[in-house]
């Protein structure tokens, strides 16, 4: 280590302002505080801090994160197996999905980090860590088919106008990962939803090499319902068997890649709510939105609005909503600040992830929809928080 | 006596609390005060270099307000006044002499007068603003904390020992001030039996002890109301001035931290020099943080500096205990300390830690929400109020209860905050701001 940080003290020079690479000088400092805490002290206010800081907040979500991203990419080859007919084990099934999933991580990560280094540097601030989260979180939330040109698009828009003119890091107004979604599911519909997006048919790096077996069809649980007619479901899976409530909790689902699996979402939820890093209040009311609304529109279940015909359960562990809940809806900067209003925003964000899904055609899905919308609302719902707490002051005084 | 159970806060555990509650005595030839440590004293000299003075004599009176004195806590000559930029005056060092002269007070006088004359007035602050109380206006009520919940904070039984009819007297006195209560905040299992004040107890961790925490939920100050805060050692001292004429300059010292051999009471003046108060006590290491106070609203004092109000307690701990860290953030040691569990210290919850004074971190935006507002057991809104101070909106500071707070109460904020903002110098630039608004 102790010749590492002589090097880095060396090269130092040429980073600051005059050197050689002064433009490079936000890049340089942040490597360098990645690598070694930095060594500053206050001469006012408090004397000791806690060891945490945005960095540690960071990595603490990405790790929470890599259940979901591990298990996505072994779906991303299960899917592929069983579509075209091959047999293979659970590491080829594995391989397969890393190597179909990483070029969307790679480009994801380039691009975003990227335009933060260049904003760092403008603005003369430090690299801030969001996109840290956000980086990984996008290929999370796209369809495994998603060409990465449009990720790289996607992505650079959402970090330039949903983040950084906003001010960066802490100061946006929407989940950076989901405008980027949002983006691609409006720009580019075709490529975001249907039957030939969720499931990879194609080899790659030859891995996976076969012709799709006849009668497949790519369809996610939830596509199928939205589609479906008559006064019954019959969600199956690729190949045509049916799909147990079971298979769609454990994750043996098509869908993006995240969010296919409920079980392995709550586990990073554990891990978020046990290190503190993500608000209960925010997890357990998104939760308990969608159950309710799930289940209210059970209740007058009706064949012109086939998703009414899931159970609340059923709803929680098909398509993005529980990922939504554990992993979208708790960013604490998009989300609401007051603790009554997080309850408040998170009941909201389920209640509207099934309203949409199940009352409105043009979408099957509406996490995502739910959590940017409630994401504009949230300043509204802490200002009635905020306020209720002003009035109390002021009657304080009438009071007296 | 109702309990009051705050749910709110955090009690950090440190290493090298004192253990023994004996008492050392020590004499210190140099004694300074320091005008800075009385929040809102625009300071007037009435002594120059070479003054001989007596304990209790006048050293400099507010600008403002002339008839808030500040007085020597010994009787000597005034050997340095000590200015810094712009002709500030930082500190009036003084060195004792061998006679003891002492000024005598005439306690049958006003009240208020006395008060203000003693040097006492000015150890009490008042909501709002956290300054030294404006003699102009009578106290809606006055909060009185009897413990200290800080870190490592002495225990008032220690310095209050055998003083029980000051304390009686002290409250009696304020009492008189004001045509609202006394109310004294204690914890559960205090030994004395005040009268003529409202006794609570209160429950919960840090902080607690802050008077300014109590008075806001007992009865918060509201807009145009102004309370006054201080501690029962303060009320002791009151206490034995009507009592005996004399003002009791003298105090009782912890001296604790990591860094502190021999964590200890001391006995000594207020505003003696910190090497005699740490004499041969801390660790051979150029790489320290001596801090007058606790690690939380303390002030950083070098080895020959002077002791800083409210003159209770001394910490030391390493400036940086590892230089150097590679890569901090990936830590997963157990000794790296949090509130929150993504590290691992939360292994050992009962285990003291050593902090050093590092920020584990850089300046951020804020991010994480919520984290004020489990450290600050008041009413209040913590993030949306600094929010409002940092941008100055008046009207905004007032609804969100600007009025009820200390930059004391975040200081807890401020040691979890993930984005490692300031949180006391801005709640203080926000206060001084405002009360020149205001007055």
């Amino acid at each position: 280590m102790n010749k590492l940080r002589k090097y880095i003290d060396k090269i130092k020079p040429d980073f600051m302002p005059g050197g050689k690479f002064a433009k490079l000088q936000s890049v340089f400092e942040g490597f360098e505080t990645f690598l070694f805490t930095p060594d500053t002290t206050r001469k006012t206010g408090v004397h000791v801090h806690d060891s945490i800081d945005l960095k540690r907040t960071m990595i603490t979500v990405v790790i929470a994160l890599i259940p979901a991203l591990l298990f996505g990419m072994f779906n991303v080859g299960y899917q592929h197996y069983m579509a075209v007919g091959l047999e293979g084990s659970v590491l080829d099934k594995f391989l397969y999905g890393l190597a179909a999933m990483l070029p969307s991580i790679v480009v994801s990560y380039a691009v975003g980090l990227g335009i933060e280094f260049i904003a760092a540097q403008i603005k003369g601030h430090e690299i801030q860590e969001g996109f840290l989260v956000s980086g990984i979180l996008i290929p999370m939330i796209c369809p495994i088919n998603t060409p990465v040109w449009m990720i790289a698009v996607a992505t650079a828009f959402a970090v330039i106008f949903a983040k950084e003119v906003f001010g960066g890091t802490g100061m946006n107004i929407w989940n950076v990962a989901l405008v980027a979604r949002a983006v691609l599911f409006f720009g580019y519909p075709s490529k975001m939803s249907g039957d030939s997006v969720f499931v990879a048919t194609e080899p790659v790096l030859g891995l996976g090499k076969g012709t799709v077996v006849d009668g497949f069809s790519g369809a996610t649980p939830l596509g199928q319902v939205a589609t479906a007619t008559g006064d019954s479901l019959n969600i199956t899976d690729v190949i045509g068997n049916p799909v147990t409530l079971w298979d769609s909790f454990v994750g043996l689902i098509p869908g993006s890649v995240g969010e296919v699996s409920t079980l392995c979402i709550l586990i990073g939820g554990v891990i978020l709510l046990f290190t503190g890093i993500a608000s209960w209040k925010v997890m357990l009311s998104v939760f308990a939105g969608g159950f309710v609304m799930g289940s209210v529109c059970h209740a007058f279940a009706t064949s012109l609005y086939p998703a009414s015909m899931l159970t609340a359960t059923e709803q929680i562990c098909y398509g993005g909503f529980a990922f939504a809940a554990v992993f979208m809806a708790t960013d604490p900067v998009t989300g609401a600040r007051t603790e009554t209003g997080k309850y408040i925003y998170g009941f909201l964000v389920g209640v509207f992830a099934i309203l949409i899904r199940v009352y409105n055609g043009g979408y099957p899905e509406g996490a995502m929809l739910a959590v940017l919308l409630m994401n504009t609302f949230a300043p509204l719902i802490d200002y009635c928080v905020v306020q209720a707490n002003v009035r109390r002051r002021l009657n304080r005084v009438k009071n007296k | 006596m109702a309990v009051v159970k705050l749910r709110k806060g955090y009690d950090l555990r440190l290493k090298g609390g004192v253990s023994d509650n004996s008492v050392t005595p020590v004499e210190s030839r140099m004694c300074a005060v320091i005008p800075d440590d009385f929040r809102g004293l625009i300071p007037r000299l009435d002594v120059k270099e070479g003054d001989t003075v007596k304990k209790g004599d006048l050293l400099c009176h507010d600008r403002q307000f002339t008839e808030i004195a500040v007085t020597s806590p010994v009787s000597g000559i005034v050997r340095e006044i000590r200015r810094g930029e712009r002709r500030k005056v930082e500190a009036v060092i003084i060195e004792k002499s061998d006679n003891d002269e002492v000024r005598t007070f005439d306690v049958s006088g006003e009240i208020k007068s006395v008060l203000l004359e003693s040097g006492l007035w000015a150890c009490i602050t008042q909501r709002p603003y956290a300054v030294i109380p404006n003699p102009n206006i009578e106290p809606r009520d006055i909060f009185v904390t009897a413990f200290d919940s800080a870190p490592l904070a002495p225990d008032f039984s220690v310095i209050l020992e055998g003083k029980d009819a000051y304390v009686q007297r002290g409250i009696d006195v304020l009492a008189s001030l004001t045509s609202g209560s006394v109310y004294v905040g204690v914890r559960n299992g205090f030994p004395m039996n005040i009268k003529n004040a409202k006794v609570n107890i209160f429950e919960g961790a840090h902080p607690a002890g802050n008077a300014g925490i109590q008075a806001a939920n007992i009865k918060p100050v509201n807009k145009g109301e102004t309370v006054w805060m201080l501690d029962l050692v303060t009320v002791a001292r009151i206490g034995e001035l009507f009592a005996t004429g004399v003002v009791p300059f003298d105090t009782v010292v912890a001296v604790t931290g990591s860094q502190v051999r021999a964590p200890q009471y001391v006995k000594c003046v207020m505003g003696s020099s910190i090497a005699d108060i740490t004499d041969g006590n801390i660790a051979e290491n150029e790489n320290l943080r001596i801090i007058s106070g606790n690690v939380l609203t303390g002030d950083i004092v070098d080895k020959t500096g002077y002791l800083r109000f409210p003159y209770r307690q001394v910490t030391v701990i390493d400036e940086i205990d590892n230089p150097g860290e590679f890569m901090g953030w990936a830590s997963l040691s157990t000794k790296k300390f949090s509130v929150y569990r993504s590290f691992f210290s939360w292994l050992f919850p009962k285990k003291s830690v050593a902090l050093d004074a590092k920020l584990n971190g850089s300046e951020r935006a804020i991010v994480m929400s919520g984290e004020y507002d489990r450290m600050l057991p008041m009413d209040i809104y913590g993030e949306f109020l600094i929010k409002s101070i940092l941008a100055f909106d008046i009207e905004k500071m007032e609804q969100l209860g600007i009025y009820e707070v200390a930059p004391e109460d975040f200081a807890l904020c401020e040691f979890v905050d993930t984005s490692k903002l300031e949180l006391q110098r801005i709640v203080r630039e926000g206060l001084d701001r405002l009360r020149k608004e205001m007055e």
